[in-house]
């Protein structure tokens, strides 16, 4: 394999043609910017004003995180611009991250219904009771 | 989209490389990919352990301090500065990268040298952060903070906040030390002589999955 490159490491610098667009490096940092500015927005006024609901605000942010990361892969790190045969084996394996989230969280889930099912104390230690019982210093105030 | 490969090339016969990166390179991606398998059980595992408590802390009410002003009534200010450091640093990188592709050894000195100082700058932000997050009583097994509802938390909001974002930053750590190295490499012109620059392309993807595992150690801890 090595022997048909000519010269070696310099053969294989410009062996990858495609040369790098300023242009598309920076309006990939403006996306990155934007985005992050809009999830900043989005949480501040869930904050302040609850509007949007936290279900439909956390999918909005895993929707925008999957954007980010895919601007930072396919551009920064510039493997959109690989062949697609090495797009496959760095893409397919990281498949398994469907099956891994969606089987923890659910098993995380399921441990907490039945804990509240069987463990009666632990249930009733962990839900909010009428009055809250301290009003001074707020936690992790510093003094 | 991926590489435009003639039709009739056949790459898997032989004499060829069918991927056409360097074997540096590759390794380097695959590297990275067990690496991402470290930090997604990190999170996952945070995830899970989330998902099977009743409550959880606010993150907007725990991370809203900034240096100097105090605290402030725009959470999450500091955290998203910290952001916009490792962005603009992966910028940067870019930017050596491409200034390695054009040979430009003053070019790539520049840019490594502002990544560098990004790379610096985060970690500094995360100092100050840990820093203050300790005054407040927050560490390993010690968790001030009350849940969202008022009930009173466990310590598994600290300990994951610490291990993983601990774990994070030892990574831009030792991306900057690699930076470092690469830099002092270049301005040597180790590089020049082997007339690529290609060590700085792979030295610029981890620091990319660097900010890419950033991004969502930022959503999972910040903004959930």
């Amino acid at each position: 394999m090595e022997n048909t490159h000519h010269t070696g490491g310099h053969a294989a610098a410009h062996a990858e043609e495609h040369s790098f667009d300023k242009k598309a490096i920076w309006r990939t940092f403006w996306i990155l910017l934007i985005i992050t500015i809009v999830e900043l927005v989005l949480a501040i006024l869930h904050f302040s004003t609850g509007f949007p609901p936290k279900l439909l605000l956390n999918g909005t942010f895993i929707i925008l995180t999957l954007a980010k990361a895919f601007y930072i892969i396919a551009e920064f790190m510039h493997l959109r611009h690989e062949i697609r045969n090495m797009i496959m084996t760095i893409a397919v394996p990281a498949l398994l991250f469907i099956w891994f989230i969606a089987a923890f969280l659910w098993d995380g889930d399921s441990y907490r219904n039945l804990r509240n099912r069987y463990d009666p104390y632990h249930k009733e230690q962990s839900m909010p009771k009428k009055a809250p019982e301290h009003e001074g210093a707020k936690p992790g105030e510093l003094h | 989209m991926a590489n435009v490969v003639p039709a009739n090339q056949k790459w898997w016969t032989g004499g060829k490389s069918p991927f056409n990166v360097e074997y540096g390179k590759l390794m380097m991606w695959y590297f990275l990919m067990s690496d991402a398998f470290t930090f997604g059980a990190f999170l996952i595992s945070y995830g899970t352990v989330r998902f099977s408590s009743n409550s959880w802390p606010d993150p907007n009410y725990v991370f809203r301090s900034f240096p100097v002003i105090g605290e402030m009534d725009i959470p999450l200010a500091f955290v998203s500065l910290m952001t916009f450091i490792l962005i603009m640093s992966s910028v940067t990188m870019v930017l050596a990268v491409a200034a390695g592709h054009a040979n430009d050894k003053k070019g790539v000195i520049k840019w490594m040298l502002w990544t560098i100082l990004g790379g610096l700058a985060f970690l500094g932000c995360q100092a100050w952060e840990w820093t203050h997050l300790y005054h407040q009583g927050a560490w390993w097994g010690r968790n001030p903070f009350d849940n969202i509802d008022g009930t009173a938390a466990s310590t598994n909001f600290t300990n994951f906040f610490f291990t993983i974002t601990g774990f994070h930053g030892f990574h831009v750590f030792s991306g900057v030390i690699i930076n470092i190295i690469m830099l002092i490499m270049t301005i040597k012109g180790v590089f020049e002589r082997r007339g690529h620059y290609l060590m700085i392309e792979k030295a610029g993807l981890y620091w990319h999955f660097v900010d890419l595992v950033w991004v969502f150690v930022f959503t999972c801890f910040y903004l959930l």
